[in-house]
């Protein structure tokens, strides 16, 4: 079915479902104010609220919550969760091998990497015949600090759109990296904070540094502290990292200094213990020069964890769906596409999600 | 073109003078020539290539891609060339093994006709990355706007060099892309080069703010005093035909002002101040030259209702003979005669203050007798004209600023240092009728503080937010509540761009009022009357 068709819409048309039986993909997986729910299986994937039994793609907040009854996710998201939230973040855990089918309630349900930070996963979830995957989050640039994407065969792929416009096409992250560390040359007299999301970014972009040949100590902000011990703890080398804490040192300590942080910390009176720092950021935002200059970065490092346009629509060719679900961020845009395309696609209206993360 | 994108990309997003200096220097260091040399033109706008129109683009990106989603991509970037920078389709079986130069861009685009110019330039941008795309888009549609003057580029030049600056200005109009010879002498590789051209400028003499226990120590005997007047410092030389006025960092400013370069019968160098109206008469205010500033092009009627003039200070040179080393009083009185041939609507000099002691003088600085001076100016009988600024030589004794106690409206986040503080303040005053009073903007400011006090004001703007913009917070500013600054500034022109109708110039902080209540600052009417004077 998923090689031989060529109409525009390949799926069957929707009322011969029933008569084929087989389930509609809708039947299958269908937004609710939740999150993604399945109600065969009666679960859902990353849910906004507390549920009965959650399935969490990643790490990050605004897909896994804390109060959900059980949760199914990979070693390394319940690890993260439980690092964040404390180790009561759900009444049970169930921790998914990549690769491996675990089935719910009659429903097929297996874990694929997403590329996207250490521990995401794709969800695969397949009945009858019908096989949907909601990729949560991901990337295809390679990273080392996370197993690389895998394009999963499906009818219907869930994809984001964080950066679902012609106009996001990030440059190779070792490019950055390198003006990040020209920069550094140029400026010894100051110092330069990173503004990285703490979970995955951050890691990422000081084991750039460490494969760039950077071997002075990296200050972290220790909002960092937890997940990047973490990370090391995973065999993810991050080399030696310092807490910028005053105590660590006066103000000539950071001469010359790399400090990564959480972007919000260096708008605040913390980044005061700085010698005239250059704020750079790591985000596939800064490709817009406009947004760069709105935040006051003075060097911004386009490094993204999330697919830019080009990989959008070529993963979107590789899974070989015949449907796309369009989901958090510009939708509109990759929904054109894919009817310039002859794809079927549609936007999945979830709420509480946060396109501006990265 | 990568090395140079890059520049740009650099330069636009850092704020610090200092840091644009080590960024130039460093290109200049790095990247060889003719490269360095055109982005040099490019940056101080001596680069000349046909322009290509806004419209022009969008035709070529909209025949390479979808245009509805480009119009997507048009509406989220909001900037013309960078939409078209990033989503300009890459082949990357097409691309060449390397990316042409900054030298061969140019050489090709300026090679280009009118015709196939959209053509020439469509195949560049196939050729190029992002980056570069970017870069070679603001090429062709003129105005880098990266924040970096040709003053500072000269700087740049000057600390990549390890000259003075007034050598590099001595040296610009005699030059021209990509300056080879230039950077040759500035690497010690070439002797300086010989300026053969004519009309050149010639650095100007500055001179230094008077500090407090300066007069103690100078004999009112050995100095000139002379009205500070308030135009625009200007160099006037005449030579072969050749005629230009220039700016006091010798930027060519002839094209603003025709009227007054078509007066210029001579062969010398004149520094004076320029400025509007009729000599003989009555000379304009600031608001009357507002009017011919910053102008590409001069209608007739407005050469007619605000003709330029210049009044002189000091000649430099005459009919090839360079009197720069002699001393002020002769050359002042070669000045007098000089000026006494030229047509007296478009020349006058600058009058002499009469005066025995600073006290007197300091009296008559008081009550300037014309709005447009800013003070005195006193100069020593026997200096030479030095370019640059020399300390004692020249002294400019400005008049009080004006003050108005305004309240803080919003503050903003620097940059660099200041990245974590509140240090931009909008300020206003209040307007309504009595009942319905509200704060209307009338100004901003970042300096004039120090940093304990900028502690303090920040404190009181994280704790007073009521709103947030981004990196701009609005604090809570009413009847009752709001932190009232003494702003100091030099002058007000008339605005129709500010709500208030007022713009002030010079403007900074000189006191924080901690103790005076909202209510009690000044009103718009106290500003408005200072306009009409």
């Amino acid at each position: 079915m998923r090689e031989s068709a060529v109409s525009y819409n390949r799926l069957p048309a929707a009322e011969l479902y029933p008569i084929l039986g087989i389930m509609r993909p809708s039947d299958l997986l269908h937004p609710r104010p939740e999150g993604l729910y399945c109600p065969p299986g009666d679960f859902f994937i990353d849910p906004v609220r507390p549920v009965n039994r959650a399935l969490i793609t990643h790490g990050h907040s605004d897909h896994a919550r804390s109060g959900h009854r059980s949760v199914l996710a990979t070693r390394q998201t319940l690890d993260i969760m439980g690092l964040r939230y404390g180790e009561n973040f759900a009444g049970a855990t169930q921790a998914a091998q990549l690769g491996e089918t675990i089935a719910l309630n009659g429903i097929s349900v297996s874990f694929h990497p997403a590329g996207h930070v250490l521990g995401s996963a794709q969800i695969a979830v397949e009945h009858q015949g019908t096989r949907i995957v909601a990729s949560g989050d991901y990337k295809r640039q390679r990273d080392a600090t996370c197993a690389p994407f895998e394009p999963i065969q499906c009818d219907v792929f869930i994809t984001e759109a964080t950066f679902g416009l012609p106009v996001f096409r990030h440059p190779p992250d070792t490019e950055e990296i390198a003006r990040l560390l020209k920069s550094a040359a140029q400026f010894p007299e100051r110092s330069h904070l990173v503004g990285a999301y703490a979970l995955g970014k951050a890691q990422r972009v000081m084991r750039l540094l460490r494969d760039a040949g950077y071997d002075r100590p990296l200050y972290i902000h220790g909002a960092l502290a937890k997940l990047s011990e973490y990370y090391q703890s995973q065999g993810i080398d991050l080399g030696q990292l310092e807490p910028a804490t005053v105590e660590s040192g006066g103000k000539d300590d950071f001469t010359g200094a790399i400090v990564v942080g959480p972007p919000s910390a260096f708008a605040d009176r913390w980044a005061r213990r700085f010698p005239d720092p250059i704020s750079c950021f790591a985000s596939g935002w800064m490709r817009i020069r406009q947004r760069a200059k709105q935040g006051g970065v003075e060097l911004p490092l386009i490094i993204s964890d999330h697919a830019d346009w080009d990989e959008l629509t070529a993963t979107i060719r590789e899974t070989g769906a015949e449907e796309i679900w369009v989901t958090h961020g510009r939708e509109e845009a990759l929904v054109r596409w894919c009817e310039l395309e002859g794809i079927a696609a549609r936007p999945l209206h979830l709420v509480g999600y946060e396109d501006e993360g990265d | 073109m990568n090395r140079f994108a890059e520049l740009l990309d650099r330069l636009v997003l850092t704020p610090s003078r200092n840091g644009k200096l080590t960024l130039l220097t460093d290109y200049f260091r790095a990247v060889e020539d003719p490269d360095r040399g055109l982005a040099l033109a490019a940056i101080t706008g001596d680069l000349h290539i046909a322009a290509v129109k806004p419209a022009m683009l969008r035709m070529l990106v909209t025949e390479r891609m979808d245009p509805v989603l480009f119009g997507y991509s048009y509406d989220y970037v909001g900037d013309l060339a960078e939409t078209v920078s990033l989503v300009w389709p890459q082949t990357p079986g097409n691309l060449p093994n390397r990316e042409p130069t900054l030298g061969e861009v140019v050489a090709r685009l300026q090679a280009a006709s009118r015709s196939d110019g959209p053509k020439v330039l469509a195949g560049l941008l196939d050729s190029a990355g992002t980056s570069a795309r970017f870069a070679i888009i603001k090429l062709v549609t003129g105005g880098l706007r990266i924040g970096v003057s040709a003053r500072l580029a000269k700087q740049a030049l000057a600390d990549f060099g390890k000259v003075e600056v007034a050598e590099i200005e001595e040296l610009w109009h005699g030059l021209s892309p990509p300056y080879t010879a230039l950077f040759a002498w500035l690497e010690g590789k070439a002797e300086k080069p010989r300026n053969t051209a004519l009309a050149l400028f010639r650095p100007v003499m500055l001179s230094n703010p008077l500090s407090e226990g300066d007069l103690e120590k100078l004999d009112p005997a050995d100095y000139a005093a002379e009205w500070k007047w308030d135009g625009i410092r200007v160099q006037a030389v005449a030579e072969g035909g050749i005629r230009r006025l220039y700016s006091r960092t010798g930027d060519d400013v002839s094209g603003a002002f025709p009227d007054l370069a078509d007066a210029m019968h001579f062969s010398a160098t004149l520094d004076g101040e320029l400025l509007v109206g009729d000599p003989r008469q009555a000379t304009g205010t600031f608001s009357d030259l507002q009017q011919r500033l910053n102008r590409k092009t001069v209608t007739p009627k407005m050469q007619q209702q605000y003709p330029a003039f210049m009044r002189c200070y000091d000649l430099l040179q005459v009919g090839g003979e360079d009197l720069r080393a002699l001393s002020f009083r002769e050359r002042r009185g070669r000045l007098e005669a000089f000026v006494g041939t030229l047509d007296p609507s478009r020349f006058d000099i600058s009058p002499f203050v009469d005066f025995t002691d600073w006290q007197t003088l300091e009296e008559l600085r008081r009550v300037p007798p014309h709005p447009i001076i800013e003070g005195v100016m006193l100069k020593r009988w026997d200096s030479a004209y030095v370019a640059g600024r020399p300390k004692g030589p020249w002294f400019k004794w400005k008049r009080d600023p004006h003050t108005v106690d305004a309240v803080l409206m919003y503050a903003q986040r620097g940059h660099g240092k200041r990245s974590s503080f509140y240090s931009d303040y909008t300020f206003g005053v209040w307007t309504g009728a009595e009942g319905e009073e509200e704060l209307v903007p009338v100004g901003k400011a970042y300096f004039g503080f120090t940093d304990a006090e900028l502690k303090q004001i920040d404190k009181y703007v994280r704790d007073n937010t009521i709103e947030r913009f981004g990196p701009v917070r609005s604090v809570r500013a009413d009847r009752d509540n709001g932190l009232v600054l003494e702003v100091a500034f030099e002058g007000l022109n008339r605005s129709t761009r500010h709500k208030s109708g007022v713009a002030m110039r010079f403007p900074r902080i000189s006191r924080l009022r901690w103790d005076k209540p909202a209510n009690e600052a000044d009103r718009i009417e106290t500003l408005q009357a200072l306009l009409d004077r």
